[in-house]
């Protein structure tokens, strides 16, 4: 009985106890779970505001409409006795209703051109960043440094499928973010390796589609250091809910560092790539990287079960392409299949993984074809060209 | 309006009745020619396509319910929401308009059926051999079309699987429907208006009608280039959608806009006719500023043309371009503010009840005024490009056609059920069906704008953990509101089978028209002797 009272009292608080929670929330946290972020960029802050005032335009202009029908539906019934009028039409009335609404819209299309003009203003740019998406990951390119990645979803598969408990950057997470310093104007120049993705980060007020076979280009200046997520927006196939983009805004000082490190490390990678190309390496060894690999950016499509998407994806166990001729699998791992879903993945994976992939495919659920695949054989197809 | 001897003209039609040889059974309806049957005929459709497209809407519900997949892969989601949309748009909402026009325009401008009564029946037996076709390819290998109710090239040519073939024939079908019916009411209004019905004399209902058929039949074509150009893209080697070949990616969704936007407004003047055949019944006063609602309604069309890429402010255009369809865009408000304006001056000083239709018509005015105002907000490019393809732009076109175009087509099938059944539908069952729909829509759709705003994309099978507890309970709002609609069947059910009080001739202390002449229910054949309208 006790235990039912303080229950009782607990939901009679109940209402109290979030009203506490809601302002002792900063306001900032409250405001971004159910309305725009105001962003992190002059111009964010400004669109923002125009977000706002819209709003607020809105409800008062609904505000008076709803007001004078509710008053209308209240007191004009017939329950209450109201005999109707029989007035019909007022040209004065006509005018006067046309011309205010005219007005306000002057009013908003002012501020909201003005803005409009600054955001399509790329030039004068002190950094341009490439952005290329692709099924489904997002590929950056610096224009002025020797730097370019694949930036892919980090969210492991498990929590997807609700196998293991969701972590707080659920979906929202990359391996690796696009790094940009603070108080830089940066042009970004975004397009797209296969059908239309959007690029889209709220806390700079960027959205801009990235079309194959064209170049948009948009910009922006950050302030504060941070991390600032967002993600594709535009319809792009099956896992278009699974490609975030997240931003890691630095200090120019870091951001220096953070270049010089990146350069020396796709310098290693390549010494490593032509040091791997010399060597053999055991079923076992390529078998394990080969399962990594697969995991990570053939599973999507192909499924872990190597059935595929019947009618959709291609099954991969048993198929002829990875159960034959070894150097057509290469060729279609390495420089994908045009016109279809199938990339390129000679720029994605190093050629030891893609050697390990291809060695994996050959003999994994049950395909048992024996055959190995060494670096050097991917490495030839590399050189040979398509 | 008035007959001039609408005694004569009953004794007319019931002598007529005797003689009618209709075949029995379902030769009826498979060779009728007769507006009433062909009316009920698209209307039965149109109500089936919605619990269709209904079930395909919870299962994205039921998916979205919690984060992670549960139900559902990501390719099958795709799916759910492009037929979802598809099957709304073209199976649902644009047959309810066809069958309502079908059934009221004859009645309302005193003509005996509509003009082209063999082609009438063909428009609509074409609709259920081409929905068959395009739901089929949810049981095919590899699934149906899954690159969203817009299809955008290249995700509908180049990355597509084979149901695009399928979905193709299926649209151009459809098209040809559209484009038929919308000459068989362009012609009934110009040629078979009762003597004495002169152009500002026709019901709103008729003008919008009118004014929408001009619609119909000019973009329906683009779309059928569109799909075409879709379809040989895909299959014949053309490149008109590819880069690669010199195409542009973009020049489709310009084309697929310039059908989409009229179409949108295709899907709402007829809600506009209805509702302001209702609001002045049930006010007891006669509409407010009729000649400002022929002319608003008549700007909105002309404008619908000339605002097609404020769909695609994110595409990437010119400032220039970018400035003039803002400009266009916001234009809109005007005419429409018009119509809500003289609406709630029509209800000022009324002597009003609130029965059914009614109640549907005010949330009408309210909720599309709603999905009306966050259509000016996209309108603003700047904060468009933080709405764009977000929860905010699903949860505006769903006010604007679920609670727009739906509740338009609900309030006029409460409204005219008894003329056409001769029976009352039960004001009980409507006031909890009203009443139902009212909540868990606004429990559905509402939400929508603040997990839009804080960032959730439309889409996506699975979304960040921020956004769970809205979804929960939109999820929740979507169930009450698929089952609220069970109610409706239930009254059309009773009204069909005639269980209900008989109504008048006139059923509304407050109607006035030439449909409200005639006995109810309507004899098979109306107005075999034109009335003569004073």
């Amino acid at each position: 009985m006790k235990r039912y009272l303080s229950s009782l009292r607990c939901v009679a608080n109940y209402p109290v106890l979030m009203w506490m929670l809601f302002i002792s929330t900063p306001l900032q946290a409250q405001t971004e779970k159910y309305n725009m972020t105001r962003g992190a960029t002059d111009i964010s802050h400004q669109v923002y505001d125009l977000h706002m005032a819209i709003f607020y335009i809105c409800c008062v202009i609904g505000a008076i409409v709803f007001a004078l029908m509710f008053w209308s539906i209240i007191y004009h019934r017939k329950s209450k006795g109201a005999k109707a009028e029989q007035f019909h039409g007022s040209l004065k009335i006509e005018l006067l209703w046309t011309a205010i609404p005219a007005v306000i819209l002057v009013v908003m299309a002012i501020p909201a051109s003005k803005t409009l003009i600054a955001m399509e203003d790329a030039s004068k740019a002190d950094l341009t960043v490439l952005v290329t998406g692709s099924q489904w990951k997002w590929h950056y390119k610096y224009m002025e440094y020797p730097i370019e990645y694949y930036s892919m979803l980090a969210t492991p598969r498990d929590q997807i499928d609700n196998l293991a408990e969701k972590t707080e950057l659920y979906l929202r997470d990359v391996d690796k973010p696009l790094v940009l310093p603070t108080g830089k104007k940066i042009r970004f120049l975004v397009t797209a390796d296969d059908v239309i993705h959007a690029w889209w980060v709220p806390a700079f007020a960027i959205k801009k589609d990235a079309n194959p076979g064209f170049i948009n280009e948009t910009w922006t200046k950050v302030d504060k250091p941070g991390i600032y997520r967002g993600q594709c927006a535009e319809l792009c196939g099956k896992d278009h809910g699974f490609m975030p983009v997240v931003v890691d805004v630095r200090t120019p000082e870091e951001f220096d560092r953070w270049a010089a490190e990146q350069v020396e490390l796709q310098a290693q990678a390549k010494a490593e790539a032509e040091k791997a190309a010399q060597q053999t390496q055991s079923m076992e060894e390529l078998m394990a990287l080969g399962e990594k690999t697969y995991e990570s950016h053939c599973a999507m499509c192909h499924q872990i079960s190597g059935e595929g998407l019947p009618g959709a994806i291609p099954a991969l166990k048993g198929s002829a392409m990875v159960t034959q001729d070894i150097s057509a699998h290469i060729h279609i791992v390495v420089y994908g299949k045009p016109a279809t879903a199938m990339q390129a993945f000679a720029k994605q994976l190093t050629t030891s993984e893609l050697a390990a992939v291809i060695t994996y495919e050959r003999n994994a659920w049950g395909n048992n074809t024996g055959d190995l695949v060494q670096v050097a054989d991917v490495a030839a197809a590399i050189e040979a060209g398509e | 309006m008035s007959t001039e001897n609408s005694s004569a003209l009953d004794i007319n039609d019931g002598h007529h009745d005797d003689h009618d040889h209709k075949p029995k059974g379902i030769t009826r309806w498979l060779y009728t020619t007769n507006h009433k049957d062909i009316g009920t005929l698209y209307l039965l459709f149109a109500l089936l396509m919605l619990f269709i497209g209904g079930s395909l809407a919870m299962v994205i519900r039921a998916e979205l319910f919690q984060p992670g997949l549960q139900f559902v892969d990501p390719h099958f989601f795709n799916q759910m929401t492009t037929v979802h949309g598809l099957v709304m748009v073209f199976g649902a909402i644009m047959p309810a308009f066809v069958g309502l026009a079908n059934w009221m325009v004859p009645m309302m401008i005193g003509a005996p059926d509509m003009a082209l009564p063999r082609m009438n029946n063909w428009s609509f037996w074409i609709l259920p051999f081409s929905f068959f076709i395009l739901l089929s390819t949810l049981f095919m290998e590899g699934g149906g079309p899954a690159a969203g109710w817009t299809f955008y090239a290249p995700l509908s040519t180049t990355y597509s699987n084979d149901s695009t073939a399928f979905f193709v024939f299926s649209v151009h079908l459809l098209g040809i429907s559209s484009i038929m019916g919308a000459m068989n009411v362009i012609v009934t209004i110009f040629n078979l208006r009762a003597p004495g019905m002169t152009w500002m004399k026709m019901p709103l209902f008729v003008w919008t009608w009118l004014i929408t058929a001009f619609l119909l039949i000019a973009v329906m074509p683009v779309l059928a280039g569109t799909v075409t150009m879709v379809l040989t893209d895909k299959y014949f080697g053309t490149s008109f959608f590819n880069a690669a070949g010199g195409g542009d990616p973009v020049l489709f969704q310009h084309i697929f806009w310039f059908f989409g936007h009229p179409e949108v407004y295709i899907m709402i003047l007829p809600a506009f006719g209805i509702v302001s055949s209702i609001i002045p019944t049930f006010a007891r006063k006669p509409l407010f500023g009729y000649e400002s609602m022929v002319i608003a309604t008549a700007s909105i069309a002309f404008l619908s043309f000339i605002v097609w890429a404020h769909h695609m402010f994110t595409t990437g255009m010119p400032v220039a371009a970018e400035l003039f369809f803002m400009y266009t865009t916001m234009l809109i408000a005007v005419p429409t503010g018009v119509k809500v304006f003289n609406w709630v001056a029509t209800m000022w000083r009324g002597s009003m009840t609130f029965e059914t239709p009614m109640m549907f018509a005010v949330a009408f005015i309210v909720l599309f005024t709603i999905g009306g105002l966050s259509g000016l907000m996209l309108a603003i490019i700047p904060a468009d490009f933080q709405y764009q393809d977000t929860y905010f732009v699903v949860a505006h076109f769903h006010y604007v056609l679920v609670t727009g175009a739906l509740f338009g087509i609900i309030s006029g099938v409460y409204f005219w059920i008894p003329k056409w059944t001769g029976v009352m539908y039960s004001e009980r069952l409507g006031q909890w069906h009203f009443w139902c729909s009212l909540i868990s829509v606004n429990m559905l759709f509402f939400p929508m704008h603040f997990v839009g705003l804080a960032g959730m994309p439309r889409r996506i099978p699975d979304y960040a953990l921020q956004f769970a507890d809205m979804n929960a309970f939109i999820s929740i709002g979507g169930a009450l509101f698929g089952l609220s609609q069970l109610i409706f069947v239930w009254c059309v059910v009773r009204c069909m089978r005639r269980k209900g009080e008989k109504a008048s001739t006139q059923v509304w202390e407050g109607a006035h028209g030439l449909e409200w002449e005639i006995p109810s229910p309507a004899p098979y054949h109306t107005f075999q002797t034109p009335p003569n309208v004073k």
